[in-house]
């Protein structure tokens, strides 16, 4: 057989396997790119906005990582781990650079895993437990359909090279996640009487959960459009848009937070700098 | 026990690759889920560039019963092979 006939024998050469957890891409997004704070760009204001982006991932992928060995199927199980995997390389290269421009000098990890529910910044959505499979698909539909919206935006204009060059990398990415969640919706929606019924309740159960989304970044009649497609090839009735108290962004939280943070951080915290 | 979804083999064309070549099988309810499962399944760390997914079940296989029919009669017939002339340098693909 010839070499490259082989397509896993083609993994053999050019890797750097150290950048794995950054995505399924082997190509490091930031090579080349300059990672100093350019002028008019308010570092403060440059590290909440990552802070937000990064912390919504790396929740959003915990969760993810909950499915594992509990979804309804192995092929299933691994397709929500290579979304957690994928938002949780985001998530890495976010709050590192929060950390580089909040002048603290935090690295990733003192910021995923040394900081208490309150000091964390993502939106209530990404927090909520799993649920069903359906309430967790349609968790992803609306988070993955926003999040794109709003990178494609950042890759397109943000003043930040960094940032540009995270929302490109993400935006290939976040298309994949939402198309995943859509196909998810229809096939449930559209599907037997149980799972339509189960679908309605797992949509209605995120909707008062969207308003929160758009007050951090305002892309409502895209994700509104895209919401109102998925639903009417589901058969499923859109929700109509309620508001909550408290904002995720300025630290309000759901009591669901603190044990996935407890989890999430238990190593980290028993064994401080620790190495392996 | 629960009805299974039906078995798909799965075949990528690599970077580098002319042609699909057979990595495995899963389960998949249709043809459209099967493509989504092998991009997860068997492209995760950047194997390929193009997906083939079809039923199992549409498969039509030799089987080891007519092995020796089937592919004996090959085996001594070494005027079949191209190696009778030389092959230029500069044609690939051979």
């Amino acid at each position: 057989m010839r070499e490259d006939d082989h397509v896993y024998l083609s993994l053999a050469e050019e890797q750097d396997d150290a950048r794995w957890a950054f995505g399924t891409g082997f190509e490091d997004p930031l090579h080349g790119v300059d990672t100093s704070v350019p002028d008019g760009v308010d570092p403060a204001e440059l590290a909440a906005l990552c802070l937000g982006l990064g912390d919504d991932a790396l929740i959003a992928a915990q969760r993810l990582a909950e499915w594992v060995t509990r979804a309804p199927e192995l092929e299933e199980e691994v397709a929500l781990a290579n979304i957690g995997l994928d938002l949780l390389g985001q998530a890495r290269l976010l709050l590192t650079r929060a950390g580089q421009v909040d002048g603290t000098g935090r690295s990733e990890d003192d910021l995923a895993y040394l900081r208490e529910s309150d000091d964390f910044r993502n939106v209530r959505l990404v927090e909520l437990p799993n649920g069903d499979f359906a309430f967790s698909v349609a968790r992803l539909l609306v988070f993955s359909a926003h999040r794109l919206a709003v990178f494609e935006r950042l890759a397109a204009g943000h003043a930040d090279p960094v940032l540009r060059a995270v929302a490109a990398k993400g935006v290939k990415e976040l298309t994949y996640h939402r198309q995943y969640a859509a196909e998810w919706v229809v096939r449930l929606g559209d599907g037997t009487d149980e799972s339509h019924r189960r679908m309605q309740e797992g949509l209605d159960a995120v909707a008062p959960y969207i308003e929160e989304l758009y007050r951090a970044a305002d892309v409502r009649d895209e994700v509104g459009a895209v919401l109102a497609q998925v639903a009417d090839a589901a058969t499923l009735k859109l929700p109509a848009a309620e508001s909550l108290e408290g904002d995720g962004r300025a630290g309000d939280h759901t009591p669901c937070l603190a044990p996935l943070l407890f989890e999430m951080q238990e190593v980290a915290r028993a064994l401080p700098g620790g190495q392996w | 026990m629960k009805d299974e979804w039906p078995l798909f083999e799965v075949f990528v064309r690599g970077k580098r690759g002319l042609n699909h070549v057979h990595v495995g099988s899963l389960h998949a309810a249709d043809e459209r889920m099967a493509l989504t499962h092998a991009r997860d399944l068997y492209t995760r760390r950047n194997e390929g560039v193009s997906i083939w997914v079809v039923r199992s079940s549409d498969i039509t296989a030799s089987t080891p019963d007519e092995k020796d029919p089937f592919f004996q009669p090959s085996g001594d017939k070494v005027y079949r092979h191209p190696t009778f002339y030389d092959i230029p340098d500069d044609v690939p693909h051979i």
